[in-house]
């Protein structure tokens, strides 16, 4: 146990050297000393290395290992490494002073590092950044599939829950209803009463230079109406309930609990995601709507205390300028755009890999996709909505 | 070998809430020994450990490992030694992230000086040690099977030639001939790096084949302990039960046939 149960050998001082070399006629004597161990290891290779030039003048060598206080793998396998080096050069070192016990460690490394680590095959830089190219845009087509893929299986599962609506999980939509929109209202409101305060006042702090100030009223109305109501709160939802939802997915993934279900016969598009995504489809467009009505009421407070515009003017100019057209083009495009966030979510949390890592990524590259995906789809709506006129 | 305890446990009491996990426990584990610990699931053989390694805190009591009491250590002498002990947890708990050899350098990393090429080295060296395949090294540990995650966790926990290893359950999940093979391997391990093992185990095969010294917990307390032959003698039900059962017996007729 000489190398073990000394460990706490520190209290020596580190006086005797490691490894002396002395050249004697035609043999090159080594005599080894201190702890051959891994708080020395760093030191002791250069120390190897040096010894193991030296013998390019000798014609036999030999190491004495007598003066070793502590020896463990680390030193045994130097020691290994410079018998190596001297093998190979035809000199067959001779080992002298070694415990029996520490002559076992040196056997064991004796048949280790024999087969040389495959390198990692080297890349060539230009034709490696040409492949991320390629990859990226292969991968872009693959979400894409991925996406379609998810779709399908979703609208697959909900033809199933349609013809037999009792296996519907009602419980698991209900709680899921309860996270995703009831424990989300307080935030949404909270931010959209922000925003709509802030577009009156810009507004009226713009106009009023042309005297205008009351199209501010018409400014909130129809831009909170149109469109920041809904992506602000399918941005809200996205970065909200589309994490988690990848995040869940993705460690249910991870423990093999979706195998699990799958096993049992069910099928976790039917089990897990399409409630998830029912309820954001039903969810986006209430809490758009109430979105956009704290935007209303805090563009109005805003616009009273900073702009004098009373409630009274306001609400007459708010009937004037909104119609059911400008309220309806917002609220119908949120199902869809919940669509498009559960869709997201769903499918990355199920391409989580084994790990920690993977499903951090997945998470971000979830909210990221669906967060872009919303404005894309916002800004196809806003071709589609002008070109019929509403 | 030596004989004098590297870990001394006295008097533990170690509860969750209301619950008394281990209840004055004492143990001790002597150098250059592998000790198996068995008891029934929830009996408190992997609190034990962890309150050892100092992962769970403990009411009452007194944890000594390799002199050092974990609770009036200062973060310096934690920190060291922490470096003389390695630790194979259930799972594995192999970082996800990284291969399996930067999982073996990672404490060579942090801990010491040294070259890369010497770190690679090193990292095979006890790659190897363990069986498994320099080809092995650049998996990711979600591409390894039950065994080899075992072997290169018990490779990581090897990484700074600790003076103890902790095992926790480490052929739990193991088919029969693999677990044989790692009692082995820890076996070989533990006389050519001279360790002192500390294992917790369900495994009567491993008692049998790599325990020095058998301790079993029943009721928060070690109700018997000593090697295998006294365990037989013991007359505590549990103890009786566990070695004595049918797997027990079977275990012991086959033994007894094999090395009469």
């Amino acid at each position: 146990m000489a190398n073990a149960l000394n460990g706490a050998g520190g209290a020596m001082p580190m006086v005797e050297s490691l490894l002396k070399s002395q050249l004697n006629g035609e043999r090159l004597e080594l005599a080894a000393g201190g702890a051959w161990t891994a708080a020395n290891a760093g030191e002791l290779e250069t120390l190897v290395d040096r010894a193991a030039g030296e013998a390019a003048q000798a014609k036999s060598v030999s190491i004495d290992m007598a003066g070793v206080r502590e020896f463990d793998t680390f030193g045994a396998w130097l020691l290994e490494r410079l018998t190596r080096a001297w093998s190979a050069t035809g000199r067959e070192p001779v080992i002298v002073g070694m415990p029996q016990h520490d002559r076992g460690l040196l056997k064991e490394m004796h048949g280790v590092n024999r087969e040389p680590a495959k390198p990692l095959p080297e890349e060539n830089r230009i034709m490696g950044a040409l492949a991320a190219v390629g990859q990226a845009g292969a991968g872009f087509g693959r979400d894409l599939l991925l996406l379609v893929d998810m779709l399908g299986a979703v609208g697959i599962a909900a033809l199933r829950v349609i013809a037999r609506p009792r296996e519907y999980r009602f419980t698991s939509t209900v709680n899921q209803f309860d996270r995703v929109a009831w424990q989300a209202v307080p935030i949404i409101l909270l931010i959209t009463f922000l925003i709509g305060g802030i577009i009156a006042q810009q507004g009226i702090f713009h106009f009023r230079k042309f005297g205008a100030e009351l199209y501010a009223v018409d400014l909130v109305a129809i831009l909170v109406l149109r469109e920041i109501g809904v992506l602000i709160v399918a941005i809200m939802v996205a970065g909200r309930s589309g994490s988690s939802y990848t995040a869940e997915l993705g460690s249910m993934k991870m423990r093999e609990e979706i195998d699990a279900l799958r096993t049992m016969g069910f099928d976790p598009i039917e089990v897990l995601i399409l409630p998830r995504i029912l309820v954001l489809i039903v969810a986006l467009p209430v809490l758009t709507f109430l979105g956009s009505m704290a935007a209303l009421y805090g563009g109005g407070l805003v616009a009273w205390l900073y702009g004098g515009i009373s409630p009274d003017i306001y609400i007459q100019r708010l009937t004037d300028a909104i119609s059911l057209t400008h309220f309806k083009v917002g609220i119908l495009k949120a199902p869809f755009m919940g669509l498009v966030i559960g869709i997201v979510a769903c499918a990355e949390g199920l391409q989580v890999k084994g790990s920690a890592e993977s499903l951090g990524l997945k998470t971000t590259a979830s909210v990221v996709k669906s967060i872009f995906l919303v404005i894309v789809l916002d800004g196809l709506f806003a071709i589609f909505f002008a070109s019929i006129g509403m | 070998m030596a004989q004098e305890p590297v870990i001394k446990v006295h008097d533990l009491v170690v509860g969750f809430g209301d619950q008394i996990v281990l209840d004055s426990l004492s143990l001790d584990v002597r150098g250059g020994e592998i000790l198996g610990v068995v008891g029934g699931s929830g009996a408190g053989k992997s609190v034990l450990l962890r309150t050892i390694i100092g992962l769970l805190p403990k009411r009452q009591g007194s944890i000594e490992v390799l002199g050092v009491d974990l609770a009036k250590a200062s973060e310096a002498e934690r920190r060291a030694l922490e470096r003389r002990w390695g630790v194979l947890f259930q799972q594995g708990a192999l970082f996800s992230s990284l291969t399996v050899r930067e999982n073996v350098q990672f404490p060579m990393r942090e801990n010491l000086t040294l070259s890369p090429r010497l770190m690679d080295e090193m990292a095979l060296a006890k790659l190897e040690m363990v069986g498994l395949t320099p080809d092995d090294a650049n998996k990711f540990p979600a591409e390894l099977s039950g065994g080899m995650t075992k072997r290169a966790a018990l490779a990581r926990a090897l990484a700074l030639d600790p003076e103890i290893v902790f095992l926790d359950e480490p052929t739990s999940g193991l088919d029969p001939i693999s677990a044989g093979d790692f009692d082995e391997l820890i076996r070989t391990l533990q006389q050519t790096l001279g360790l002192t093992v500390f294992m917790v185990t369900h495994d009567l095969e491993s008692l049998y084949t790599a325990c020095d010294r058998v301790a079993v917990i029943a009721d928060g307390k070690v109700v018997a302990e000593g090697p295998i032959a006294a365990m037989l003698e013991s007359t505590h039900p549990w103890v009786r039960t566990y070695f004595q059962g049918k797997r027990g017996e079977l275990l012991i007729d086959r033994r007894m046939s094999v090395s009469p």
